[in-house]
């Protein structure tokens, strides 16, 4: 049983995607006869070719990929090189964390709301030090070169590569190599990426191109901070999608198609520029330049990150603060007046989305766990690792957009007889959970001593015993810590829970993305608000219940 | 009393890196003796104890045979071996308590729960940490952890014992008394030792046999 | 969530045995349709970006479930055309009974291309409801004529909508009565108008209602675009948005994405112009504490745009019977009185008030407009909507011109 479980996981990933991509590859070719399609031809590519703005659009989801990642990353190994070890970087570590579970589309509202220029920020320094008592006419949110969208990403994702960082940086032994180098004479920039770079790198690869992957199709944060003459390409396919004209349908589907296509050229364009930072970055080591303005650097460095998680914090205090506001307006820094009414008043309809937020996400938690142990545990018996091709295909529903094959999969369900039931709508859950608990497990997992096992073996205790009693156990923390992500993954799924469930298992995201459309503040803030509380409790949970359950055993939470 | 098949015997015992042999040992270890391997760290003695006790690393591959009292051991898995194998480091687990991890240890054919606690203290009060029962692991001095380790690999009943480098990492008081109640203690059990070591004290304070066993120049760890 | 489990179970036992027990429900037998429909489950898709509609919904379904047994749980959608999509993707995949939509809030394009497409329940049902004999179909002529699409009863007429403008008067109390005073305006206001982004349906209704100012002969747009000249038609529009688009807000390279965050920017001080597709919109957000109590509504003299939103039933809904329950009681003068009430939706009627029994005549008459709602004389003249066509076409040159 457990030595097929490896294959029937990936069956379980892989599967559904492409089976999703078949659903809107063949249409995009013209082959859908229950619309009157049934020759092949290429007349809807020249149809999504011909829409005006197309290549601009995909010009901006291709640059907003390849931004944000650059700079993301950027941001998240100048901060190890240059603040790895101080208290300053502990503090930023635990300030980043929990904005891990803030959801993109709450962040990105309290983020245009910040930085409008009716926002907050404007709001805080009016009229007294700018004199304006009416906003000004400025461009900032919606901004033609995606500015605000790509800043709202890359507050979004810091904290996400930091968290994967940190997790590879024992393997790279920082430390160790940060004084050598500095007894060499380098400086911890210049000593960091001469030295530990490459290896955190390879480790944080996957994610990093799973950022890539998301920045480049991303829709929520998009519709919020980006352009809309003309919107990134991935909103427009939306558009299209839910365009009644019933033919758009096709020309969707070969929009896909050029999704799909924008993605793996933003990819291509990514492993390139990986070949030339490799060739000038050897270079760069031969001749053994020591010094990069590292103060200077430093410094800028600690502002970013400062910032970038104080926009996203702030942002969501502020929606916090609608969430309760009375009348505010124009330039009050404050609503004159606070009610309740808004929390009353959405409480009413939260029984139900909550109870399929939960059902949903812990199912489907569930499960991923299960399968991603069964996984390690039979790689751990058989002495063989998954091979770095069979980890990408389990990065492959995190690579390939969404909005290309969840619409395939839909008619594929359907199809299949398939009613809207609430397995399908956890199965296609997993596809997304799966890879992200995977991702947080695998490291911890493979680093537990097996002499543990070793020494439970010589007493005579077969694996199972040694699995159950020691090995699960010993690794309680980080087996919960990857289920809290899990969770988060799966309360922040919007389009798999709305078309595989056909509408019809409201969630806590369904519900505020229905209601964000109303475009009130204040619901949006509430909503926001309960999203961003349900993972923070599941990673509470996740630290907590080690430490009530080992409270008397100190090695168990040194370190979490 | 002890018949010739007896203890624990080595044919040809032979551990390969890339097809490269690292270790090569024939030898008998009569029941209450101890055997000891000597070499520098990298020389593949931890992964020729592996290979004896069953867990072996894939990187490496292992041949020869190896019988416990007459009976071929080297094609069981190690929870079936009964070779018990003490770690420099004593490896309690960090989960259970001092009690939890000898309970754990001592066989299940012992069925009666209080015979069993009745066991496990009694190995606590034979190494002199009675009253220890209900604490955590990781509040204890190296000293006492190391003995834990003993008395729990002792009462899980094996039939050999495995000693990987396992005083290395005391200090030098300690060392003293804890290599003498390991040996006593196996001695007392009638267990064949197997000892690896780069300490020349060790090997001395065994008392038994001790070989070096290299064949080739030190390779390095992977 | 065993519970919910259960329950999903047993809603999809339900579903099975409903689809066998159904076919199509016949309104003129009302005491026969309304046992089949006892017991069923009703998924109204219906956009759900509004709380006070969303509440009004919800009374709506506590109701029909007190009176017939009838459940309706309310899909909150934010889109309609995702729900078309959805009844397609089911039509594509051969799901042609026991459908997830039963019951979806519609009307203009959606409903044309819907009725188009045979996505429809297609016999005529709506006007077999018991109350549809209080629907004033000669007042108002929409409840019938679906932006010029006959209706031919296949979706019940639920509201009457009107484009209506409106403003702070505490910052500024003249406002413009045309679509050429609205450029001198913003001429003089610069950075303070603008409309959502076609196609947001409000923002292509804002093209519609300058197209039948500045057009010369405004009976072509009841007739389908094909007939008529589209570019000399609308050539006075692209001129007159090329003068108005240097003067709005983000000079014009950014835009609300829709009526809400219109409104949003007026109650921000962005904007000094709002509008939307309901008279008691103004009055909807002061109480709402979005917008300050010195809001007013006006309209243009040349009238604005009405039109009215129905309910329809897709060819393959579930519980068609259950729809239908629901259907007519959304149209019974008690539920039409309760959703023009100012303090519920303000949402004006789609039945003839002067036609009903004195008690509920005088129940309408007696509601308190809100504060900055016009009453029914002061709305002015109701322009009626072109035909969809327009709309995609318009949609789509507009989408050249300024969109990218």
């Amino acid at each position: 049983m457990l030595r097929h479980i490896p294959a029937l996981t990936l069956f379980f990933l892989i599967g559904p995607v492409l089976a999703g991509l078949m659903g809107v590859l063949l249409p995009a070719f013209g082959l859908l006869p229950s619309l009157g399609g049934t020759s092949l031809t290429l007349d809807y590519f020249h149809n999504v070719l011909s829409t005006p703005g197309v290549l601009r659009s995909s010009v901006l989801s291709l640059t907003v990929g390849l931004v944000t990642t650059a700079v993301s990353l950027a941001i998240v190994m100048l901060l190890i090189a240059c603040w790895h070890g101080t208290k300053f970087f502990k503090s930023l570590q635990n300030l980043l964390s929990p904005l891990l579970s803030v959801p993109h589309a709450a962040a990105a509202f309290g983020l245009a709301f910040l930085i409008a220029p009716s926002g907050w920020l404007m709001r805080l320094v009016s009229p007294w030090a700018t004199g304006v008592t009416r906003p000004p006419d400025w461009l900032i949110v919606n901004d033609p070169f995606a500015l605000s969208m790509m800043a709202g990403l890359i507050a979004k994702e810091v904290p996400f590569l930091l968290l994967v960082s940190l997790a590879a940086l024992p393997q790279s032994d920082l430390r160790r190599k940060t004084v050598l180098a500095a007894t060499l004479g380098y400086g911890p920039v210049s000593g960091f990426f001469k030295t530990s770079f490459p290896l955190i790198y390879r480790q944080i690869r996957l994610p990093v191109l799973a950022v890539l992957a998301y920045a480049t199709s991303v829709v929520d944060v998009a519709i919020i901070l980006g352009p809309s003459t003309p919107a990134p390409l991935s909103v427009r396919l939306l558009q299209w999608m839910n365009d009644p004209e019933i033919t758009e349908r096709f020309r969707a589907s070969a929009g896909a198609m050029m999704q799909l296509g924008v993605t793996a050229l933003a990819l291509l364009v990514w492993f390139m520029g990986e070949q030339l930072v490799r060739k000038g970055g050897l270079r760069a080591i031969n001749r053994g330049h020591r010094r990069f303005a590292d103060q200077a650097l430093r410094r800028i460095i600690a502002v970013l990150a400062v910032l970038s998680s104080a926009m996203v914090l702030l942002g969501i205090i502020v929606l916090g603060i609608w969430s309760i506001a009375g009348f505010w307006r124009f330039p009050d820094a404050l609503p004159v007046s606070f009610t309740l009414a808004n929390w009353s008043r959405q409480a009413m309809g939260l029984e139900t989305p909550l109870q399929n937020t939960l059902t949903i996400g812990l199912a489907a938690t569930a499960i991923a766990i299960v399968l991603t142990l069964a996984c390690l545990e039979q790689e751990a018996r058989s002495g063989k690792t998954a091979t770095s091709r069979a980890l990408v295909l389990l990065y492959l529903p995190l690579i390939v957009p969404q909005v290309s094959f969840l619409f395939g999969l839909n008619i594929l369900v359907l199809q299949l007889g398939g009613k809207a039931n609430v397995m399908l709508v956890i199965f296609s859950h997993v596809i997304f959970v799966l890879p992200y608990v995977y991702l947080s497990l695998a490291d911890p997992w493979r680093a537990w001593d097996t002499r543990y096992a070793a020494v439970a073996h010589g007493m005579g205790h077969g694996a199972n015993r040694v699995f159950w009693s020691v090995r699960l156990p010993m690794l309680l923390t980080p087996v919960l810590t990857a289920a809290a992500v899990g969770f988060a993954v799966s309360i922040g799924q919007y389009l798999a829970t709305l078309l595989i469930g056909s509408g019809r298992f409201p969630t806590i995201t369904t519900e505020a993305v229905a209601l964000a459309s109303g475009g009130d503040r204040r619901v949006i803030g509430v909503y926001a608000l309960i999203q961003a509380m349900l993972p923070f409790i599941g990673f509470a949970a996740a630290l907590s219940l080690p430490a009530l359950l080992y409270r008397n055993r100190r090695a168990m939470h040194a370190n979490g | 009393m002890s018949e010739p098949n007896d203890g624990l015997t080595l044919k040809d015992v032979c551990i390969l890196l890339d097809d490269r042999p690292l270790v090569h040992v024939s030898a008998h270890v009569a029941p209450g003796d101890v055997l000891t391997i000597m070499g520098a760290s990298g020389s593949g003695k931890s992964t020729f104890l592996a290979y004896v006790g069953g867990f072996l690393d894939r990187a490496f591959s292992g041949m020869g045979e190896v019988y416990l009292n007459g009976v071929a051991i080297h094609d069981q898995p190690a929870e079936n071996r009964r070779v018990g194998i003490l770690f420099q480091d004593a490896l309690l687990f960090p989960h259970m308590s001092v009690g939890q991890n000898l309970l754990f240890a001592i066989p299940p054919e012992i069925k009666d729960k209080s015979e069993r606690r009745h066991l496990a203290e009694a190995a606590l009060k034979e190494v002199g940490l009675e009253g220890l029962f209900d604490r955590d692991p990781a509040t204890l001095s190296g000293g006492q952890a190391a003995r834990v380790a003993l008395i729990r690999v002792l009462l899980s009943a094996p039939k050999a014992l495995l000693l990987d480098e396992p005083f290395s990492k005391l200090d030098a008081d300690r060392r003293l008394s804890i290599r003498r109640i390991v040996f006593d203690l196996a001695k007392a059990r009638n267990l064949p030792v197997l000892l690896v070591t780069h300490d020349a004290e060790d090997a001395k304070a065994a008392g038994g046999r001790v070989i070096e066993p290299l064949e080739t120049a030190p390779a390095p760890k992977p | 969530m065993i519970q919910i489990l259960t329950r999903a179970l047993l809603a999809g036992f339900l579903m099975m045995g409903a689809a066998k027990a159904e076919n199509a429900p016949d309104p003129t037998n009302w005491p026969g349709l309304l046992e089949q429909a006892k017991g069923q489950t009703v998924y109204w898709h219906a956009w759900g970006g509004e709380p006070r509609i969303n509440d009004y919904i919800a009374w709506a379904g506590r109701e029909i479930e007190n009176r017939y047994g009838v459940e309706l749980v309310h899909v909150k959608v934010n889109d309609t055309g995702s729900v078309v999509s959805q009844v397609l993707a089911e039509k594509t995949a051969g799901t042609l009974d026991g459908g997830s939509v039963d019951l979806i809030w519609i009307n203009g394009e959606n409903f044309a291309a819907m009725k188009r497409e045979g996505l429809l329940l297609d016999t005529a049902w709506a006007n077999k409801l018991p109350n549809f004999q209080y629907v004033d179909v000669s007042g108002k002529p929409t409840v019938v004529n679906d932006f010029t699409v006959p209706t031919d009863g296949l979706e019940a007429p639920w509201g009457m909508a009107q484009l209506v403008f409106f403003n702070d008067t505490a910052i500024d109390s003249e406002m413009p009565t045309s679509m050429a005073g609205l450029l001198q305006w913003a001429q003089a206001n610069p950075g303070r108008f603008s409309y959502p982004q076609p196609p947001d349906y409000v923002g292509t209704t804002f093209l519609k209602q300058a197209l039948y100012e500045l057009v010369t002969d405004p009976t072509v747009l009841q007739q389908p675009v094909e007939q008529a000249d589209f570019e000399a038609v609308t050539a006075p529009l692209m001129a007159y948005l090329d003068k108005l688009h240097p003067h709005m807000w983000r000079s014009g390279r950014a835009f609300p994405q829709n009526t809400a965050s219109l409104r949003q920017l007026l109650a921000d001080g962005e904007l000094e112009i709002g509008f939307a597709f309901n008279p008691a919109a103004a009055s909807n957000a002061i109480a709402n504490n979005e917008l300050p109590d010195t809001v007013r509504t006006f309209v243009l003299e040349r009238g604005t745009i009405g039109n009215t939103h129905f309910v329809a039933i897709p060819f393959n809904a579930n519980a068609k019977a259950g729809a239908m329950v629901l259907a007519d009681f959304l149209m019974s003068p008690e539920a039409q009185l309760r959703k023009q009430d100012p303090t519920v939706w303000g949402d004006p009627t789609v039945l003839d008030v002067t036609a009903l029994p004195a008690a509920e005549r005088d129940a309408f008459d007696g509601l308190e407009l809100g504060i900055a709602t016009l009453g029914p004389s002061e709305l002015g003249i109701v322009l009626p909507e072109p035909h969809p066509s327009w709309m995609v076409a318009l949609e789509k040159v507009w989408l050249a011109r300024y969109g990218v």
